[in-house]
């Protein structure tokens, strides 16, 4: 096991007066997949957008022993840090390639042109509809480009909230399947907020639980799969 | 039957003017040059509203008082008139900006009621501190381009300035078009006004990206304020009432649309001319303005041009 690459400790969010994380710690290992699991409200969206500063917090945020807690959106980004937020990560007006050009917007060197081209491999409708506006696009389409146009930061640290939601169980499982490759190809640290707690716990190597704000129960994927109040609450047999 | 006598009249003069083909080239030449000036102060309008989704009310105050300082450093200065309008443009591009950090930048963006009140006090400010600063005498702006018109059909003048109002017209939507398809920060603006959270969260510092849009459209407004200006006389309240005719022009146009601001700028302009001296309405040329608004939203809504936007859930 390596050194943490993601410690989160006593994260506190809140919107307004209404507290929504009460303090959670977890960590990450470089090079993992991690899984957020809970019901709705607990607070898995908030503390994505808690580390990407899309909300006031309390606590600490460190990413390769750097602290991120009080810096600001932008800067969060330019230190790897790339959000595929909940169903609509796109730039609906913009073209396809517009959006990927976006993606590598803190980028500066000469490769951003190859790894638009790599990512039109990856995933072929995305370059045949390159001219087209993402809004035309059809869900499961936007949600490949939103997940492009993350990856077109080369990012260190991948946050993806709710990837499968709305799409055909098909197309989720091959979407997961591509992050995994993604995963062992370039060694992207992934935390994934997921509701499809079978597929996410598969593909995961830890998971979090989250009940109103805290972290109730945390492990090993498969430890956590294997949990009888995991698998009743959240995985439904 | 006085009243009735004296419509009829109105209605013979209006046939024989009808009839006149003269006089409908020279409205037409003279509709395309207003059209053009309402089409630069749409434009700026709906750079303001792409990004942030509200109506800059204030934006004909800006221009407003771009026009002022073009008069001081042209008149007062002595610098040629295009000269003195591109420093005036530089000029209340650095004010829009400061405008835009100022009053503009510390109210939450995705709330749009509260922002459209701080641009109509903006509005009420910026006009009665020009009234303050340069009395509330009329002036004269000299035109950019040169008088006299190189194309004549009897009363008909294809001029100068209208050449020059249009010409300068399709020469900003062109460069505008440039910067914003072509370059980094004409990316990240089209990015913040496509999706405000996604354009965060690549790393586009989004208050400084509108700054820039402010600015802009401040520059444009200035430029298309100094096209208009020379046909009406410099006064504190002259841009309000290009403000009202540019407002239908964006709305005809499709509030969201560039071409369409130009489509619409031009059509306002030509009907205004039309209407006023075809039906003999010159005390309600400004009606024609509301009137235009009043039948877009009516009928349709998104304008020429507009998109509806539409949102996969």
């Amino acid at each position: 096991m390596s050194a943490p690459y993601l410690e989160v400790q006593g994260l506190k969010a809140a919107y307004g007066d209404i507290q929504v994380l009460h303090g959670i710690d977890f960590t990450v290992a470089e090079g993992q997949i991690a899984v957020i699991l809970g019901a709705n409200g607990a607070g898995k969206t908030t503390t994505l957008r808690a580390l990407c500063a899309m909300v006031s917090t309390e606590g600490s945020i460190k990413l390769g022993g750097e602290e991120l807690a009080g810096r600001r959106t932008a800067d969060i980004v330019r230190r790897g840090v790339a959000h595929v937020p909940q169903g609509r990560g796109t730039f609906p007006e913009l073209s396809v390639e517009e959006n990927l050009m976006a993606g590598a917007f803190v980028r500066s060197d000469a490769d951003v042109r190859a790894d638009v081209s790599r990512w039109y491999e990856t995933f072929p409708v995305l370059g045949e509809r390159r001219g087209q506006a993402a809004g035309s696009l059809s869900g499961g389409e936007q949600q490949m480009l939103a997940i492009a146009r993350a990856l077109m930061l080369r990012p260190s640290l991948l946050l993806l909230d709710e990837p499968s939601l709305g799409l055909a169980p098909m197309i989720t499982r091959s979407l997961f399947e591509q992050l995994v490759a993604i995963n062992a190809d370039a060694g992207t640290t992934m935390l994934v907020v997921e509701q499809n707690a079978s597929l996410a716990l598969g593909v995961a190597d830890v998971a979090y639980v989250l009940e109103a704000g805290e972290v109730a129960l945390s492990g090993p994927a498969d430890e956590l799969a294997a949990d009888d109040s995991v698998r009743r609450a959240y995985l439904g047999y | 039957m006085p009243v009735l006598a004296s419509l009829l009249g109105v209605f013979d003069a209006s046939l024989d003017k009808l009839s006149d083909g003269e006089l409908w080239l020279a409205q037409f030449f003279r509709g395309l040059s207003d059209g053009a000036t309402y089409a630069s102060v749409a434009l700026a309008l709906v750079m303001i509203y792409k990004s942030t989704g509200f109506i800059n009310f204030a934006q004909g105050s800006m221009a407003l008082l771009g026009v002022y300082l073009a008069y001081v450093f042209s008149v007062e200065q002595g610098l040629p008139v295009a000269v003195a309008v591109v420093c005036a443009m530089v000029a209340s591009s650095a004010v829009a900006m400061f405008v835009e950090r100022v009053f503009i930048r510390p109210f939450p963006p995705d709330h749009v009621l509260p922002l459209v009140i701080v641009t109509l006090g903006l509005l009420l400010i910026i006009d009665s501190a020009a009234g303050i600063v340069w009395g509330f005498r009329t002036r004269n702006l000299p035109s950019m381009f040169p008088s006299g018109a190189p194309i004549e059909w009897g009363i008909a003048q294809l001029t100068w300035r209208t050449i020059g109002n249009l010409g300068t017209v399709f020469a900003v939507v062109g460069l505008l078009y440039l910067l914003l398809s072509r370059t980094k920060i004409g990316l990240a603006f089209r990015a913040v006004s496509s999706n405000l959270e996604s354009a965060r969260l690549v790393g586009i510092r989004v208050g400084p990206t509108l700054g820039f849009g402010w600015a802009l459209a401040a520059a444009i407004g200035t430029l298309g304020g100094s096209l208009v200006v020379p046909d009406l006389l410099l006064e504190p309240s002259v841009m309000l009432r290009v403000l009202i005719f540019s407002l239908a022009a964006a709305a005809l146009g499709g509030l969201d649309s560039m071409v369409g601001a130009v489509l619409g700028g031009l059509v306002v302009g030509l009907a205004r001319n039309l209407l006023v001296t075809f039906l003999d309405l010159s005390e309600l040329a400004l009606a024609t303005a509301v009137a235009v608004i009043l039948v877009v939203l009516l009928v349709r809504p998104t304008g020429l041009l507009g998109s509806t936007r539409v949102e996969r859930v």
